[in-house]
């Protein structure tokens, strides 16, 4: 058998936003929405779950910390604690403000750069990759809102002819 | 309408009541005559240092049990901030090991003592005093900020920050009248105004162009009737903008508000030059009038949010919602941020290049004021930012009154840390005086916002933002 996805394109995110959340109401369940540019509270409409890239940012700063502090702990004070115009090299505490904008500096270089990281791993990002939109159309003025067919498919493209849409098409799945 | 409940009413009288109490017994027992300050040394002997009780004291006296010695030891640091209360520093170095020399400096160091107890009720007064009008300052240049920017999201609050700004002029008179105390000599917060001193002191001969109490009067009643002018004006064009039929007073604010936060900047930066830096005269920062700025401006929004809550949970504010809350707790969040970074910055500069001229200063706070000079840091900076930086935890009321409770208590402990060092050296002590202060001004704070908040509606009506504001959503 055959899967199938009906492809509904639209050319006004408000309009979208009603259709998504009239679609979510009847039970269809959106396998995807390509827009061309942030459309505000869609998320929310799709019932998406909240990202937790800044938790996962919060934590690669604390890494970030923690390497500064070990690095400048070691070279600074185990290693070879040497008297550097007068500057107490005898603990780190002692020692400490001078190495404050590196823990800063290395506690925002980490949470941003591996955050950014983070964010192109997880949603598949890197240079040659093939894009994936369905109709060039999307990243220019249309919305296309992705449904997976099911049961009775000539009552869902009239559903979504009534959404608004300015197309409906039904799309056999390659795979 | 907001109607003062007659419990917070009560409840702000009962605070003003103890605080003159703790204001008043403070004064009457702090020390007369050196013979008084050789009791309490005597008794503070016997007790000795270590079961006394005081934190400060473990904290103060690494140097040794007797305070003679310890004296002796820190006489340089005492020398930059208080010599200049016996004007004969430099003869005390000099003694010799004889016994007449010795009796002399013991004398002196009486003195010394002396002249800190006696400063200790008046500072506690000044820091009281100061802490609140300048709170009700900073929710002024919030207000103003607001107005210029066109800020959509808070109209809302305008009424709030009206009310709180009302304190201003009571309170501006209270601190007025202590400076003018000081220049007619009754206490001596400003060791500059006492002529005796600065006749023996080079240092202050040089500053006695700008550092003189009539020069220093005329600047601070400029700076503070520009405040109250314009607070007043604002104030008055808010109200009629709600009875008018065209944007008239909505423009002349917008104009007032960006003049104001130009004389406010300048006149901010002086202001903390004459009321807090002044008090050592023998030190200068030039960042210190941004640090200060960014520490009672914090302090103001801080309040903003505590009383938004406030009125928000008695049901009198409709259209603020939690994206308002969270806002405001976004600007308590950076702030504090941006007051780290300034007492950083002022901190590391001179520690790193260590000129003792300069680092005197810290000196004195990191040996006398162990605690409060950390202790502050972990209040202002690591317990908001962490606490702050959660975006569900800003729209939590408790957690914002949890945090505004922390961020006010540490932002007054940098204003104690600011002023006492210098006042009453380590002889600090957080006792009658400056809880009675504090309960004193935040009972006649609230007595003064809460009744400017009765006079007008708590929706400014015809504000061209508000229908914006009032449907703000993040």
């Amino acid at each position: 058998m055959s899967n199938k996805v009906i492809h509904v394109l639209y050319n006004d995110d408000d309009i979208l936003m009603d259709a998504v959340k009239q679609t979510r109401a009847a039970h269809h369940h959106i396998e995807e929405v390509y827009t061309p540019f942030p459309v505000h509270g869609l998320d929310k409409a799709m019932g998406l779950a909240p990202t937790r890239i800044a938790i996962a940012s919060f934590l690669y700063g604390l890494v970030g910390l923690s390497v500064a502090i070990t690095m400048m702990n070691y070279m600074m004070i185990v290693d070879w604690p040497q008297d550097i115009g007068g500057k107490p090299s005898f603990s780190y505490i002692q020692n400490m403000p001078a190495f404050v904008p590196v823990m800063f500096e290395m506690t925002v270089f980490f949470a941003a750069h591996l955050m950014v990281i983070t964010f192109y791993m997880r949603s598949k990002l890197w240079p040659f990759k093939e894009a994936e939109n369905p109709d060039v159309r999307t990243t220019d003025d249309h919305f296309l809102m992705e449904v997976a067919a099911h049961g009775d498919v000539d009552q869902m493209v009239s559903f979504f002819q009534n959404t608004g849409a300015v197309e409906v098409k039904v799309i056999e799945e390659k795979h | 309408m907001y109607t003062f409940s007659s419990k917070l009413k009560t409840f702000s009288f009962v605070l003003i009541a103890l605080g003159v109490l703790g204001v008043g017994y403070s004064f009457f027992t702090a020390p007369k005559t050196i013979e008084d300050v050789e009791k309490i040394l005597a008794a503070e002997e016997a007790h000795g240092h270590g079961d006394h009780g005081d934190a400060h004291h473990e904290a103060a006296n690494p140097h040794g049990e007797d305070a003679h010695g310890h004296h002796a030891d820190k006489h340089d640091i005492h020398k930059e901030v208080s010599t200049s209360h016996t004007g004969r520093g430099d003869g005390h170095q000099a003694a010799g090991h004889d016994a007449h020399a010795e009796h002399d400096e013991h004398h002196e160091h009486l003195e010394h003592v002396l002249h800190q107890l006696q400063n200790k009720p008046w500072s506690a007064l000044y820091v009281g005093a100061l802490f609140f009008m300048l709170i009700s300052l900073g929710a002024l240049a919030f207000y103003a900020i607001q107005n210029a920017a066109q800020a959509g999201w808070s109209p809302v609050l305008f009424r709030v920050m009206e009310g709180i700004s009302s304190y201003l002029l009571p309170g501006a008179i209270i601190v007025f009248l202590i400076l003018v105390a000081g220049v007619m000599d009754w206490h001596h917060i400003f060791i500059w105004m006492d002529e005796s001193v600065v006749a023996n002191d080079h240092l202050l001969q040089g500053k006695a162009g700008y550092l003189n109490g009539p020069f220093f009067l005329i600047r601070a009643a400029i700076f503070m009737g520009g405040w109250i002018l314009y607070r007043q004006y604002a104030r008055k064009n808010s109200l009629k903008q709600d009875e008018a039929t065209d944007n008239l007073y909505y423009k002349k604010n917008f104009k007032a508000s960006a003049a104001f936060l130009v004389f406010f900047i300048v006149t901010e930066s002086i202001m903390s030059w004459d009321w807090i830096m002044s008090v050592d005269p023998h030190w200068f920062s030039t960042l210190f009038g941004w640090y200060v700025f960014a520490s009672f401006f914090v302090s103001g929004i801080t309040v903003i949010a505590l009383i938004t809550l406030y009125l928000k949970s008695k049901g009198y504010l409709e259209y603020v919602n939690t994206s308002h809350i969270h806002d405001l707790a976004k600007f308590m969040f950076g702030i504090s941020i941006f007051w780290t970074y300034l007492w950083f910055s002022q901190f590391m500069l001179i520690w790193y290049a260590n000129i003792p001229e300069e680092v005197t200063y810290f000196i004195t706070r990191i040996e006398d004021y162990n605690l409060p000079f950390f202790g502050m840091v972990a209040m202002n900076f690591l317990f908001p930012v962490l606490i702050l930086i959660n975006t569900d935890f800003k729209r939590l009321s408790w957690i914002i009154v949890m945090a505004g409770i922390v961020i006010l208590c540490g932002h007054y402990i940098d204003f104690f840390n600011m002023i006492m060092p210098a006042t009453v050296g380590d002889r600090w002590y957080i006792g009658m005086a400056e809880i009675g202060s504090v309960l004193l001004f935040l009972g006649l704070f609230i007595l003064v916002v809460f009744t400017a908040l009765t006079k007008a509606p708590l929706l400014a009506k015809r504000n061209p933002l508000i229908e914006e504001s009032k449907h703000f959503h993040y």
